[in-house]
């Protein structure tokens, strides 16, 4: 049984998420070939090799694939993935935009999102944005999978040596262009891959003062998030929302500031290990999920936390 | 192009839209765990769909779009949420009727057999329904009709015969440019939907609405796969509340290692 794992990557670097991919993939069991698709990305393909428990790396590095195309990415991986009897990519933007269109070339029933693997079939997920967790068992015999990362701990980026083979084909449908990319940027870690993210709310009251975190963010090494309240006030753009509708994540600490913990922001980070809540409102529903709550002034409590780090 | 080259060009947008659990409820799964209990339970539009609605609404007020189609796949009673979407702005509806459970792929296959009698120049959908969260319908349709897709849209701009997209992705924001017919799904920031009025709501009870069967497009709907069963997430458990920041500090340094 052989498992091919869809590599989540810039073209410059490997990201995070592929390796909880890994991990779901290792959780169904078989042999795990990896495929890096991009233009001029030969080092995420090294890097890959790298991954403990790969068996192979099959690189595709093609202009037609400079942006991940859906249309073109597809018709690749529908190709090659035939010969498979899984095909995962994590549930990032990027495999929820092509992944469903390998399936339905492959008339397959994709299985999304999945938190757990229950049998080489059998996959739990959550649905109604967390308020149940389906478990679906899978009847078509190539299994087109998106995986949630926070459900798999990542395995181990180094310890592998996989040979690296690289594809020729190329497929470019000429369908869609890439036009332009605004992506934020940060020195700090994503968050979805951050060990300790610090998140803002309608607290905050603007956009400005998000800087008090920034502070605790630079010794924390955290990345920064907001609940959807404070980036629907147009605080801090929506790139940095975390919740139902924005980012899942699942650090080893999370710190919710001036967030009053609506559904939509606790699903989005109710995995975490720890969860701490400074909020002046002792009411708020956030301190009946944190581990440490502190009923005080966010004004006065945040630069206080930075002076004791 | 002009909006007397449009009119003869006649754009016509198809909308897809899905009866959901209203995003308001809370969710309760049964206790045999079989399922999530909808029974008297309110249902509306899916709120990605009402978006989809709005834009294509948006389009035929600019005079992008001549005609929408709107459509939806289930039970008799997703007449309601079509009747909706007709008081929003919609032309006329098609509902593809089935007691069945439809999954993500057989919806597309559905709606690949409407595209193929509608032939839309644009084809929107919500990115997922609020039930499933599969977010699949719209990719799938884009493989099976070969068309273009822009997903997650936030920005939808139609000009010179092309469709620019401008989607959600993890860290940013990108723009890509699309041959027509192309499949876009509606990402929460595209636009705020509006609310029917009155006298709209009057007028959509007399806009056609055509009913079909799977039967009739000759699809396949049969699962593909099983639901085991339907838990309620593991509830986390509250901790305590630290009376200062320096028992906070202690808290997460000593005793939960979390921070050096």
């Amino acid at each position: 049984m052989s498992i091919l794992v869809y590599c989540e990557h810039d073209n410059s670097s490997l990201k995070g998420a592929t390796l909880n991919t890994v991990a779901a993939a290792q959780a169904i069991g078989g042999d795990i070939v990896l495929l890096v698709v991009g233009h001029n990305c030969g080092a995420v393909a090294e890097e890959a090799a790298k991954i403990a428990g790969v068996s192979k790396v099959l690189l595709a590095d093609n202009v037609a694939y400079a942006h991940q195309l859906a249309e073109n990415v597809a018709l690749l991986v529908t190709e090659l993935g035939k010969q498979y009897a899984y095909i995962l990519a994590a549930a990032t933007t990027t495999g929820k935009n092509f992944m469903p269109r390998v399936a339905a070339l492959l008339d397959v029933q994709q299985i999304s999102d999945i938190s757990a693997v229950e049998a080489p079939d059998t996959f739990k997920r959550p649905i109604y944005a967390g308020n149940a967790i389906a478990t679906v068992k899978s009847l078509d015999k190539i299994k087109v999978i998106t995986v949630r990362s926070t459900g798999f701990d990542p395995v181990a980026a180094e310890g592998g040596s996989a040979s690296v083979e690289t594809l020729d084909q190329v497929h470019e449908t000429g369908l869609s262009s890439f036009v332009s990319e605004e992506l934020a940027e940060s020195d700090r870690p994503e968050l979805t891959a951050a060990r300790v993210v610090i998140s803002g709310g309608r607290g905050m009251q603007n956009g400005e003062n998000f800087k008090i975190l920034d502070k605790v963010a630079d010794k924390l090494g955290a990345a920064i998030g907001a609940s959807r309240a404070a980036v629907d006030a147009g605080f801090v753009p929506n790139d940095m929302q975390v919740g139902q509708t924005g980012k899942i994540v699942a650090p080893e600490l999370y710190i919710a500031v001036g967030i009053s913990g609506a559904i939509q922001h606790l699903a989005g980070m109710k995995d975490s290990k720890v969860i701490v809540a400074i909020n002046k409102d002792e009411e708020a529903p956030i301190f009946q999920i944190a581990d440490y709550g502190l009923v005080a002034d966010l004004f006065e409590a945040v630069p206080k936390l930075e002076s004791l780090l | 192009m002009n909006q007397i080259d449009q009119k003869e060009v006649g754009m016509k947008v198809l909308v897809a839209v899905k009866r959901v659990i209203d995003y308001n409820v809370k969710v309760r799964v049964k206790a045999d765990h079989s399922d999530v209990d909808l029974s008297n339970v309110k249902m509306a539009l899916n709120p990605f769909c009402e978006i989809a609605v709005e834009e294509a609404v948006r389009l035929k007020e600019k005079g992008v779009a001549t005609e929408i189609v709107v459509v939806s796949i289930g039970p008799k009673v997703c007449q309601e949420q079509l009747r909706t979407a007709l008081a929003l702005g919609a032309d006329r509806a098609i509902l593809v009727e089935t007691e069945q459970e439809v999954q993500p792929l057989a919806a597309a296959k559905l709606l690949k057999a409407v595209v193929d009698e509608e032939k839309p120049n644009l084809v929107i959908l919500g990115k997922q329904s609020i039930d499933g969260d599969n977010n699949q319908t719209g990719q799938m349709l884009a493989a099976l009709t070969g068309y273009s897709q822009g997903t997650f849209a936030s920005e939808v701009l139609i000009e010179e015969g092309k469709a620019k997209i401008t989607r959600e992705i993890d860290g940013g924001l990108q723009t890509l440019e699309l041959n027509l017919p192309v499949i876009i799904t509606t990402d929460l920031r595209l636009n705020e939907p509006r609310y029917a009025s009155l006298p709209n709501i009057m007028k959509a009870k007399k806009k056609p609405l055509v009913s079909k069967s799977p039967k009739d497009f000759d699809v396949d709907i049969s699962s593909r796969y099983e639901l085991l069963s339907v838990i309620p997430p593991a509830k986390r458990q509250g901790g305590i509340k630290v009376a200062s920041i320096e028992e906070l500090v202690d808290k997460l340094r000593n005793n939960d290692k979390v921070i050096s």
